[in-house]
């Protein structure tokens, strides 16, 4: 199955990823012929088979819904780029 | 007196425990050698002497008392030095999953297995370079360049816990915490000449493990024997409430006290011996299954019908799942921000930039397969086919209680052999996928050397729960042979 340069940008925005005009030509060959290579599971007969998302047996272990104590706020802002008023600072998201 | 960087975990454990060593004098050996070596292997990302130092020291005093009380030994773990891949989080040391998009990061949090190590006396080296987010299978994928193969230093030590591999194979620690989704303890371990776990599926938390292929993902551990591995093994493993698929099973307290396998039957499936493989891994496989025939094992042919299919389910649903993982990286709560006019903007730049082209390679193929119009054909579809996959398994356990096979198809390659061709790079991991998408345990260990003197490894696979027999075959094997013992020149 080969995957056209317009299909490879189209990829690049849901993934939110600024690719180079290299970068969209080279991963247009390569996504391409690793889709081949697993095309060949379209060949196999699954209309019986269920599919596996997790090898364990489904479980929905629950907890006692007590309040614990939570790492301190300036820990956490520690890693982060940008941080302003106990908050996390970033560019503006919308138009103003 | 040998450099006490040469011991076994074992005998470094037993000289503790008599006295003999101190725990700081084993973790300054490991230090100077991790000095003089890295140059050479560059098996670290970072390294923690400071804090390493402290843990030694903090294990002496423990272990000065213990021998005045006379009470319960310590765990065999108490005051080893070890090495920690640069997946799992430690607090407040530095953490990157060799990748640039994380450069700078400290978490606030330990990831469970290092926690349980260090709770257990283990001193803390440093962290160990990985392919970038542990996608990989060369260690050439990391963003602050590759590893080496201490037999061979134009040759690559495996992926992607290959630091961990290489850092064990160059005696500069005793063990090493690995991570394997698709084979990345057992090729590194194969390719280094030494023995690795990769736990079952749900045995050790996951909790703290910088997330790649979540139903895929496993915590191992590398190091010279099974028998060194197996303190490690007892201690990283059992339910932890952080981690929801972490198993509430006991962990089984393994003893390894005997080498007869009478009555053990092995398989030996058929499909792992393919067109193009290197002859001496498969000569070296048939005789080490010859030396488990010997100590009593019954091994015989099985099928395991749809291997030639792992690659193709992997490769979908490993990017699939790492698309989702690695949409955190935002540049917003932590890593470096490459700016931009807005919130979008800076999302494409930062994730364009900073992330390697594999790590890119996998979202966009991962993103592809999750797409409207394109799920059902590829995602979905591989699911089901996983679910052959783990039957085969199961269906092979029914007759057998073991499967023993290679653990890749050569022996260590080339720095560059394999950089411009991803898919031929993937197909390295061709005899490794399939456990993981079964979350069936394994363990790789050394079986011999090929020509080039560069290590052959063999795997055995277990059923799900079922680490002891692999302890157990493993070590009656290594009893019986001393490829384990070899050490390359370095």
């Amino acid at each position: 199955m080969a995957l056209t340069i317009e299909e490879v940008r189209h990829i690049a925005q849901l993934a939110r990823l600024t690719l180079t005009p290299e970068e969209e030509l080279r991963y247009t060959e390569q996504l391409s012929d690793i889709l081949d290579y697993a095309g060949r599971l379209s060949k196999v007969d699954t209309s019986a088979i269920p599919p596996t998302a997790s090898v364990l047996p489904l479980r929905a272990p629950l907890r006692p819904d007590v309040v614990r104590p939570c790492p301190p706020q300036e820990l956490i802002l520690r890693n982060a780029p940008s941080d302003q008023d106990g908050m996390f600072r970033v560019p503006p998201v919308l138009d103003t | 007196m040998t450099d006490l960087a040469d011991l076994t975990l074992l005998e470094a454990a037993t000289a503790l425990r008599s006295g003999d060593v101190s725990s700081r004098e084993l973790t300054q050996a490991c230090l100077e050698r991790i000095e003089a070596l890295e140059p050479k292997i560059h098996a670290f990302l970072s390294l923690t002497p400071d804090l390493a130092l402290k843990q030694a020291e903090d294990a002496d005093r423990r272990l000065s008392e213990w021998r005045k009380e006379s009470v319960d030994p310590p765990p065999l773990t108490w005051g080893i030095p070890m090495a920690i891949k640069d997946v799992l989080c430690i607090e407040g040391v530095p953490t990157t999953c060799g990748s640039r998009i994380l450069e700078g990061f400290r978490p606030p949090y330990t990831a469970t297995s290092v926690e349980r190590l260090i709770s257990s006396g283990a001193v803390v080296l440093g962290k160990t370079n990985t392919d970038e987010f542990a996608m990989g299978s060369s260690t050439e994928n990391s963003a602050y360049g590759p590893t080496l193969n201490p037999w061979d230093l134009t040759r690559v030590p495996g992926g992607s816990s290959g630091g961990s591999a290489a850092s064990v194979a160059a005696n500069v620690c005793y063990a090493a915490l690995g991570t394997d989704t698709g084979g990345s303890v057992r090729q590194p371990a194969s390719f280094c000449g030494v023995t690795g776990i990769k736990t079952s599926y749900g045995r050790v938390s996951r909790y703290g493990l910088i997330a790649y292929g979540s139903s895929l993902d496993t915590v191992g551990a590398l190091a010279h024997s099974a028998a060194d591995l197996l303190p490690i093994f007892h201690v990283i493993s059992g339910h932890d409430p952080l981690d929801s698929t972490s198993m509430p099973e006991p962990v089984p307290n393994i003893a390894l006290d005997d080498t007869d396998l009478t009555g053990l039957r092995i398989g030996v499936p058929k499909e792992y011996f393919i067109e193009g493989m290197q002859g001496e891994v498969e000569t070296a496989v048939q005789e080490a299954v010859r030396v488990l025939e010997s100590l009593g094992a019954v091994a015989r042919e099985i099928s395991l019908p749809h291997t030639d299919l792992a690659l193709p389910v992997y490769y979908i649903i490993a990017p699939a799942e790492a698309s989702a993982n690695l949409a955190r990286y935002d540049a917003v709560r932590y890593g470096p921000r490459i700016e931009a006019e807005d919130l979008r903007g800076q999302y494409f730049a930062t994730r364009g930039a900073l992330f390697g082209q594999e790590v890119k390679r996998r979202i966009m193929l991962g993103t592809y397969a999750l797409s409207a119009g394109y799920y059902d054909a590829y995602y979905g579809q591989a699911q089901k086919v996983r679910t052959l996959i783990k039957d085969d398994f199961e269906s092979a356990f029914k007759e057998v209680d073991l499967i023993a096979c290679p653990v890749a198809p050569t022996t260590a390659f080339r720095i560059g052999e394999h950089s411009e061709d991803p898919l031929s790079m993937y197909l390295e991991d061709v005899f490794t996928l399939p456990a993981n998408l079964a979350g069936v345990p394994g363990i790789a260990f050394p079986i011999g050397f090929d020509t080039d003197r560069l290590p052959i490894g063999m795997q055995l696979n277990a059923p799900h729960l079922g680490e002891a027999i692999l302890f157990k075959t493993t070590y009656a094997y290594q009893e019986a042979t001393s490829w384990h013992k070899e050490r390359p020149s370095l």
